[in-house]
C-alpha cells in the first residue's frame, strides 16, 4: 500500500475559551507506530477527534497525504483509510461477532450496495482470518453484547483490521484489561503495525514500553517532548508535568 | 484457511405468520355464507379486520424506522393521513355529477364554498393510478424533506420525535382550513364507487379486504428483505452506536433517510387502503394522538421484530374494539396504562414474552 503520512501543523482547538489543543504539530510517517502519552486533559482525545473529523480545528493544518482532513466528514475520512478505536470499546451489541466484522469489511458503503450485498467466499475467508487473529473464532455466532471487556476490545481491533486502514488511531486499548489481556493486545498491535501507521494513546507506561516505539508526550494541548521512551522519561520537563507526580 | 460460517439467524416464525394471513383470507369467504350458518362472519367483522390490517401496515412502517433504526417518529399518522387524502381525492373525483349539487367536476364542498374551478393540485386525481402514485410519493417526499433536514443536522432521539409531532399537528391545522381545498373539517365522505365497484357492497368489501391483505403481505416481504440485508444490520448498528457507524465509513444520513422515506411511503399506502374501507377521511386523522397510539401498538407487540409490529397492531386494536363497545371512556386510560406497563415490564413486548416462554 502506498503510504500517506499524517501531518498536523499548528493545530488549535478552542472550546468556549478553553484551549484543548494549542499549536500542536505532529508527523506520523507511513508504517510508523507512535505512542502518545500525557496527563488527563492534555488533548489526546481531542487530537483524535480532529484527525477523524469529529471536531473541526479552530486553526491549523491537518493532512493525510494530499487530503485536507479539516474539510471532510467522519465517513469520508474513514473511507480514506483512517480507522479509529475508541477508549470505551464500541461494538454493535445487538449483532453477532461475525456481523460486526462484516459491517466493518471494506466494501462499497452506499445504501443500495448494502441492500443487495451478498457475502462472498472471499469476504468469508477474510472474516475467518480476522476472527482467528483476534482469537474469537469460537465466538463468531455470539452476540457482541455478551463478550467480556477484553474480547470487546479485540473485536473492535478486528473491525479496524477489516476496514484495512492505512492509519489506525487507538485510544487507550488496555484500560481495564488484565495483565494477560494487555500482553495479548500489545502483541496484536505490533503485528498490525509495519504495514500501516498506528497511533496509540495510552496511560499505561509499561504497555508503551512493551510497544517499544517512538513516544510523543502531550501537555496542555501541545507537544512537550518526543523520542524513545527512555529519553522521554529522562526529560526534566516531562518529569515535572507527568511522570514525576 | 478457516472459512467462517455465515451467521445463523433465529428462525423466523414464518409458519405462524403465513397461517395467520391465510386464516384472515378466509374471512370474506365466511362472510359470504348464509347468515344462519354457524361459521358466518358479519359485515362488521370483515370491515373492522380490514381496518386492523391497514393499521398493521402502518405498524410495520413505524417498526422498520423505530425498532430497527431507532428513529422514533411521533408523526407517522401524517403520512397515513396524506395517503388517505390522496385516495379520498380520487374517490371524490369519481363521484362526478352524482353529488348533491350535481356538478360534473367539482366536489360538493367546492360548489358550496364557491370554487369557480378545480384547483390545480386536484388535477389528475380522477385517474386511479395517479392517485395511488401520489398516495406513495407525497408522504415519501414529505418524509424525505423532514428526514433530510433533521438527519443532516444530526437531530436524533426525543428532539426528532418532537419535530415529527409538530409536523403532524401543523398539517392537522392546515387541513382544518376551508381554503386549503381539502374540505376543511368535514374532509371527504359520501364516496360512491372505486374502480367501478359501488362501495358498501359485499364485492367491494371483500375486494378492499383482499387489497389490504395482499398489501400487508407485500410490505412484510419488502420490510423483511430490507431488515435481513446488510442495510438492515447497518440500521441496527446506527440505532445502537450511531457515531461508531460513521467512523466505519458509512454515511449515516443516507441510511436513515432511506428507511424513513420507505417507512413514510408504506404509511401512505396504509392510509390509501384505509379510506375506502371506512368511507371517510378528515383532518382528525392528523391528530397527534393517532401517531402516538400507533407507536404504542409497536411497543406492545415488540419493536425490532416485524412479527411484533403485526401482533401489536392486531392485539391492541382488538382490545380497543372490544372495550369501547361497552366502556369507551376508560380506553385512553387503558392505552396509557398499557404503554407504561410494557415499558416497565415487557421492554421486548409480547414477542419477547412469547420467546421467553418458548425457550
Amino acid at each position: 500500500m502506498s503510504g500517506n503520512s499524517l501531518y498536523l501543523d499548528g493545530v488549535s482547538v478552542v472550546f468556549d475559551g478553553f484551549r484543548a489543543l494549542n499549536n500542536l504539530s505532529l508527523i506520523v510517517e507511513p508504517g510508523e507506530m507512535r505512542a502518545v502519552i500525557g496527563p488527563n486533559g492534555a488533548g489526546k482525545t481531542t487530537m483524535m477527534d480532529v484527525i477523524t473529523g469529529k471536531t473541526r480545528p479552530t486553526a491549523g493544518t491537518v493532512r493525510f497525504g494530499d487530503h485536507d482532513l479539516t474539510r471532510m466528514d467522519e465517513a469520508s475520512i474513514a473511507n480514506l483509510g483512517i480507522g479509529r478505536k475508541f477508549q470505551k470499546p464500541t461494538v454493535f451489541d445487538a449483532l453477532t461477532v461475525f456481523e460486526n466484522l462484516e459491517l466493518a469489511l471494506k466494501a462499497p458503503r452506499g445504501t443500495l450496495a448494502a441492500l443487495h450485498w451478498r457475502l462472498g467466499t472471499e469476504a468469508r475467508e477474510k472474516i475467518g482470518e480476522t476472527l482467528s487473529e483476534i482469537g474469537l473464532t469460537a465466538r463468531a455466532q455470539d452476540l457482541a453484547g455478551i463478550l467480556s471487556h477484553g474480547q470487546r476490545q479485540w473485536l473492535e481491533i478486528g473491525m479496524l483490521l477489516m476496514q484495512d486502514p492505512q492509519l489506525l488511531l487507538v485510544d487507550e486499548p488496555v484500560a481495564g484489561m488484565t495483565d494477560q489481556e494487555t500482553e495479548h493486545t500489545a502483541a496484536l498491535l505490533r503485528r498490525i503495525a509495519g504495514t500501516r501507521s498506528v497511533v496509540v494513546v495510552e496511560h499505561d507506561l509499561e504497555f508503551v514500553r512493551a510497544l517499544g516505539r517512538k513516544v510523543t508526550v502531550l501537555h496542555e494541548g501541545t507537544v512537550l517532548s518526543e523520542g524513545p521512551i527512555d529519553q522521554v522519561q529522562a526529560d526534566p520537563r516531562v518529569i515535572e508535568v507527568y511522570l514525576g507526580r | 484457511m478457516a472459512e467462517a460460517a455465515p451467521p445463523v439467524r433465529r428462525p423466523f416464525a414464518l409458519a405462524a405468520l403465513v397461517g395467520a394471513l391465510l386464516l384472515l383470507a378466509l374471512l370474506p369467504v365466511l362472510n359470504g355464507l348464509p347468515e344462519a350458518h354457524a361459521l358466518h362472519v358479519s359485515d362488521f367483522i370483515v370491515s373492522i379486520v380490514g381496518k386492523w390490517i391497514c393499521y398493521a401496515i402502518l405498524a410495520l412502517a413505524i417498526d422498520i424506522a423505530w425498532g430497527y433504526a431507532g428513529i422514533l417518529s411521533l408523526g407517522h399518522g401524517a403520512f397515513f393521513a396524506l395517503g388517505g387524502y390522496a385516495m379520498g381525492m380520487h374517490l371524490m373525483r369519481r363521484i362526478g355529477d352524482r353529488g348533491v349539487y350535481g356538478h360534473p367536476v367539482l366536489p360538493d364542498f367546492m360548489v358550496f364554498l364557491g370554487y369557480p374551478e378545480l384547483p390545480w393540485y386536484w388535477l389528475g386525481f380522477d385517474n386511479f393510478g395517479f392517485a395511488m402514485a401520489m398516495a406513495l410519493l407525497v408522504p415519501g417526499a414529505l418524509g424525505g424533506v423532514v428526514g433530510w433536514l433533521a438527519f443532516r443536522s444530526r437531530i436524533t432521539g426525543v428532539y426528532f420525535s418532537i419535530i415529527t409531532q409538530a409536523m403532524t399537528y401543523a398539517l392537522m391545522l392546515a387541513f382544518f382550513r376551508n381554503d386549503m381545498g381539502f374540505g376543511g373539517n368535514n374532509g371527504f365522505t359520501d364516496f360512491k364507487d372505486l374502480l367501478g365497484v359501488p362501495l358498501n357492497t359485499a364485492t367491494a368489501r371483500a375486494g378492499l379486504f383482499y387489497a389490504a391483505l395482499v398489501s400487508l403481505a407485500l410490505c412484510l416481504l419488502i420490510c423483511a428483505y430490507v431488515v435481513k440485508s446488510k442495510l438492515g444490520r447497518v440500521l441496527v448498528a446506527v440505532r445502537d452506536a450511531e457515531s461508531r457507524v460513521r467512523f466505519l465509513g458509512y454515511n449515516v444520513t443516507s441510511y436513515k433517510l432511506f428507511v424513513f422515506v420507505l417507512s413514510a411511503m408504506i404509511s401512505g399506502l396504509a392510509g390509501a387502503l384505509y379510506v375506502p374501507l371506512v368511507g371517510i377521511i378528515n383532518p382528525g386523522e392528523f391528530s397527534p394522538g393517532n401517531s402516538i397510539e400507533a407507536v404504542i401498538w409497536v411497543a406492545v407487540g415488540g419493536r425490532g421484530t416485524l412479527g411484533g409490529a403485526l401482533l401489536g397492531a392486531f392485539s391492541v386494536n382488538g382490545v380497543k374494539t372490544w372495550l369501547t363497545s361497552f366502556a369507551p371512556d376508560i380506553w385512553p386510560f387503558v392505552l396509557g396504562g398499557l404503554f407504561v406497563a410494557v415499558t416497565l415490564f415487557l421492554p421486548k413486548g409480547l414477542v419477547g414474552l412469547l420467546r421467553k416462554r418458548g425457550s
